[in-house]
């Protein structure tokens, strides 16, 4: 039953049907952005998946060299060592459009080119294990990184992909099914009118004609 | 340009202090929201926080996840994973879907 504002006229008939014209066109156009998002989100969830195993496997190994190296040396000694980082990281951000969902890029730059420079303490009084463990973790931090991008980018695009699919359905389910009932009833209604309008003058007609020419109408 | 934080217990995050990112020794659930919003705040593109610790503050994180900066990504501590991040993976992808498509 459509709301009981609506006026059934001629005007709001062909301001509705241009509504639901527009409504059509932007279903359509949503279920294709909600479709290609679906496909590119697929595709990113499942390099998400591949990368988090790997991380949380070079993770695990560089967190095994630790405890071990923590172990060995006092934590003091181990907390002297890594003290002041010789190295240092400079993360800079871009920006990419899917679907119109900003995403970000990363891409890191070390101060220190050389790899070595990982080590910020002299070897004489540090464990091996110390050096395996930045190793293990310095080798897994690419990974990292790409991580933090992808899961990101997961991250909106399934916030995106929820709102996308909340406005077909709503679109769907209740935009568009309003404003075909509407204009029916409208058009129901106007019709009606018609209708009204032609039995009236009919009757009109014969009035006119029975003044003027004492017209009998044959009996029916 | 922007920078890389790592948050959690001390054993955990101490390696990644030699790699170059800034490091945060917190443990309790308290200082830890503190300064995750106000490493947001910061130049902080990416805030890697282990597991454990994600466990406390698991609402506030969920704040960042609609953000462009920071990606609050969590990593495996010291005593291996929880098997979260992949569950945060899984909770994504619902809401995306609408359904849970394994």
């Amino acid at each position: 039953m459509p709301s009981a504002t609506i006026n059934p006229t001629r005007m709001e008939l062909t301001r509705l049907k241009g509504r639901l014209r527009t409504a059509v066109r932007g279903h359509k156009l949503l279920k294709d952005k909600r479709d290609e998002l679906m496909k590119q989100f697929l595709e990113i969830v499942r390099e998400n998946r591949r990368l988090r195993a790997k991380v949380e496997r070079g993770l695990e190994k560089a967190n095994a060299a630790f405890t071990v190296a923590s172990a060995i040396m006092s934590p003091q000694m181990l907390e002297q060592a890594l003290l002041y980082p010789k190295q240092s990281v400079e993360l800079d951000m871009k920006f990419k459009n899917i679907m119109s969902v900003n995403v970000p890029v990363y891409q890191f730059h070390t101060k220190n080119e050389d790899p070595a420079e990982i080590y910020p303490y002299g070897f004489a009084q540090t464990s091996g294990e110390l050096d395996t463990a930045l190793e293990a973790l310095s080798a897994v931090f690419q990974d990292m990184l790409e991580l933090a991008e992808v899961e990101k980018t997961m991250q909106l695009l399934a916030e995106d992909i929820e709102k996308t699919r909340r406005r077909v359905n709503a679109l769907e389910y209740v935009m568009i099914p309003d404003f075909q009932q509407k204009i029916r009833y409208i058009s129901m209604k106007l019709d009606e009118n018609e209708r009204g309008n032609i039995t009236r003058l009919m009757k009109v007609k014969e009035m006119v004609l029975q003044e003027a020419h004492d017209f009998k109408p044959p009996a029916s | 340009m922007y920078k890389i934080a790592v948050m959690g217990d001390r054993d955990s995050v101490l390696g990644f202090r030699a790699l170059g990112l800034d490091t945060y020794f917190v443990e309790q659930a308290d200082e830890a929201r503190h300064t995750l919003h106000r490493l947001a705040r910061e130049d902080y593109a990416i805030i890697y926080v282990t597991e454990q610790l994600s466990t406390l503050i698991a609402a506030d994180i969920a704040k960042y996840k609609t953000s462009v900066t920071p990606a609050v990504i969590l990593i495996p501590g010291k005593s291996g994973s929880l098997g979260l991040g992949a569950q945060a993976l899984q909770t994504a992808i619902e809401r995306a879907v609408g359904a849970d498509i394994g």
